[in-house]
């Protein structure tokens, strides 16, 4: 199913080199590299506390790594001005592992906020734009005045994903998108996804533990382990890789599942 | 395609004898200069338009709900406008609201409603409480001990110097009033009386009590209620622990065990300040001042004063815990009951104050 765009070396949107964090005496990062090409949609797996939100947070630049570069748009995060940055930062959108929305705003406030930087735009006009949002990650006209402690945890994920897309970022960030999520449910937000990164021409690095959702809509897939990113590569390349963890993700029987799912699909 | 670094980039809009020609961005940055959506077009012109976002999307889908035909666009720009007209939000009736005078009476009746439940979810709350403390009594190994410690420093030897300095001062100011009006009527002596009465049967205790509402309702709401937050006491709950036992309990109880303490550090504190200010002020030497105390002044007082301790104690630990349980999940309602429990507590403690004294004055002490 891999279909997005394959661009040169040239066209990478987002460059690590040499990451190190670091918290305490506790490194999380020791020398990572990874790539993100325009208009893929890249997966981060790895085991639980391996840095997977970790690297996501460093690159948004909310956490200031040890050691190492990181270039988005050829830009480096971390030493630019306050109008680059903001500059920078429209151009992104972050979907928080657990949705990390306002707790005093409904969801369509909460969809609101990043339109609130548009200038000319009317409120009548704002509002109509982030029930769009809302409409487009799934969630029914109900939620809008909803808050978001009276929604459900799949739901909060959801209106994340309508306030990351909201101002029309080049690059989504997702943490998770689809843990928590009813198997329906998750399959309509890896097709949003796909569908989204074609008619957006988005790019999309998610963090994932969901194999089918590595399998339905994942063009690259890069492995965290052992402090660093392993290896990259399509599916198919992942299967090949004989490291111990790698070859038990890939080849486990979970892997079998979803692997023969996303066979009957295409 | 991706909007570039200029989110300006500008849009022109021509409107030909049906149709609407646009040409260059059509985003959110832009979509403020398009025309309102109306039946009138029955033709869009787009072959003009090279950045297309989920903005203009939206645009062009309402265009075509609205019967109007859309020409020109590029074979992704179309697959956008397809993906936003199949999410198009299809609004459902909002529910009726009672406004004006049905409004105003509706939210009185919840009010005095809500007041009520109030009151009955308190005494529920003390009940809860004397029914953990029997419990404890019946099964010690379930009552941790350590817990009660940490919390009597918490509520009671942390609050000592703040509770002690405000006695003194306390103290000083009768003193210092006192005598200001006694000497005039020559009767300095009576100062000694004004300051024991007042400190001892009152503003001792009250006090001490309201500084103690302040700091420790406050903080038990905010520790319980980041707690619910978390839902840390749903999953108590489901490990078979009684949050009544583990968390009221302890903080409860050791408020009703240092409050009686703290009430009878600041009445030794109010008294060493009014003697000080009555012997600087007045010349009342403190040997005088002792024996004037001792001769004078009944050690009903002190009883008086003291016994409204542990009244006080339970209500407002009753209250804090009580506020800190009701937190929702969001950071907002941390925020009111937090300060809703110190109004409520500071409330209560002063009520209780006003029908102790009505109490003792019925029976005479
Ligand atoms: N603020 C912090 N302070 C100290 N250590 C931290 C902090 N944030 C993360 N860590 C540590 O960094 C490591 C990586 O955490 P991270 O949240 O990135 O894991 P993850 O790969 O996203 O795991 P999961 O799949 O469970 O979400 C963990 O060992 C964690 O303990
Ligand atoms: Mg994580």
């Amino acid at each position: 199913m891999t279909g997005g765009t394959a661009s040169g070396p040239a066209d990478n949107v987002i460059e690590v080199r040499g990451l190190i964090t670091r918290f305490g005496t506790h490194t999380v990062h020791d020398g990572l590299d990874l790539d993100v090409r325009r208009g893929e949609i890249l997966g981060i797996v790895g085991g639980s506390g391996t840095g997977k939100s970790v690297l996501l947070r460093a690159i948004v630049g909310l956490l200031q790594p040890q050691g190492g570069t990181i270039r988005v748009f050829g830009k480096t995060v971390g030493d630019l001005s306050v109008d680059d940055r903001q500059m920078l930062e429209r151009r992104w959108g972050v979907m928080f592992q657990d949705g990390a929305l306002f707790s005093a705003l409904t969801v369509c406030e909460n969809v609101e906020v990043p339109l609130r930087v548009v200038p000319d735009l009317g409120d009548a006009l704002r509002v109509a734009l982030a029930r769009l949002k809302i409409s487009m990650a799934g969630l029914p006209w109900t939620a809008n005045d909803k808050y978001p402690s009276d929604l459900s945890g799949g739901m909060r994920k959801r209106a994340g994903l309508a306030r990351a897309l909201a101002l029309d970022p080049e690059i989504v960030f997702l943490d998770e998108p689809t843990a928590g999520l009813d198997p329906i449910g998750a399959d309509a937000f890896d097709r949003l996804i796909v569908e989204l990164r074609d008619s957006l021409e988005l790019t999309v690095v998610l963090v994932t533990h969901d194999l089918d959702t590595l399998h339905a809509c994942c063009d690259r897939i890069a492995v965290l382990a052992e402090k660093k990113v392993l290896t990259t590569g399509t599916m198919a390349d992942m299967m090949q890789v004989d490291h111990p963890w790698v070859h038990e993700y890939f080849h486990g029987p979970r892997a079998h599942a979803a692997m023969q799912s996303g066979r009957r699909k295409e | 395609m991706p909007a570039t670094s200029t989110p300006s980039h500008s849009l022109t809009v021509a409107t030909e004898a049906e149709a609407l020609v646009l040409a260059g961005a059509l985003t959110v940055w832009t979509i403020d200069k398009l025309p309102a959506v109306s039946d009138r077009q029955t033709r869009v012109e787009l072959s003009g338009v090279d950045l297309l976002d989920t903005a203009g999307a939206w645009y062009l889908a309402c265009q075509r709900q609205a019967g109007a035909e859309l020409q020109g666009l590029a074979e992704a720009q179309a697959r956008l406008v397809d993906v936003v007209a199949a999410a198009l939000p299809v609004p459902e009736p909002a529910p009726l609201v009672a406004a004006g005078l049905r409004a105003f009476l509706d939210r009185t009746g919840r009010n005095v409603v809500d007041i009520f439940r109030n009151l009955a979810e308190l005494a529920e709350y003390v009940g809860r409480f004397i029914a953990s403390i029997v419990r404890a009594l019946r099964h010690p190994s379930e009552f941790s001990l350590t817990s009660l410690v940490h919390h009597c420093e918490e509520t009671g030897i942390k609050a000592l110097p703040v509770v002690t300095l405000m006695a003194f001062l306390i103290g000083i100011v009768l003193a210092f009033q006192g005598a200001a009006q006694l000497r005039s009527f020559g009767a300095e002596i009576f100062v000694v009386d004004l300051i024991s009465i007042s400190i001892l049967r009152e503003l001792g205790i009250l006090l001490t009590a309201i500084v103690v509402a302040g700091r420790t309702a406050s903080a038990l709401t905010a520790s319980i209620g980041a707690m619910k937050m978390q839902e840390e006491i749903d999953a108590m709950r489901t490990l078979g622990l009684d949050p009544d036992m583990v968390l009221i309990l302890p903080r409860v109880l050791a408020l009703v065990l240092m409050l009686p303490v703290l009430g009878l550090i600041a009445d030794v504190a109010g008294l060493v300040g009014g003697a000080l200010m009555s012997w600087v002020e007045l010349g009342i030497s403190p040997a005088m001042f002792t024996t004037r105390l001792v001769a004078e002044t009944s050690v009903d007082n002190v009883i008086v004063g003291l016994s409204k301790a542990p009244v006080f104690a339970v209500v407002i630990g009753i209250i804090g815990c009580r506020a800190g349980m009701q937190v929702q999940n969001d950071a907002e309602s941390l925020g009111t009951m937090t300060s809703s429990s110190v109004v409520q507590a500071i409330f209560a403690v002063i009520v209780i104050d006003a029908l102790f004294s009505i109490f003792f004055a019925e029976v005479g002490l």
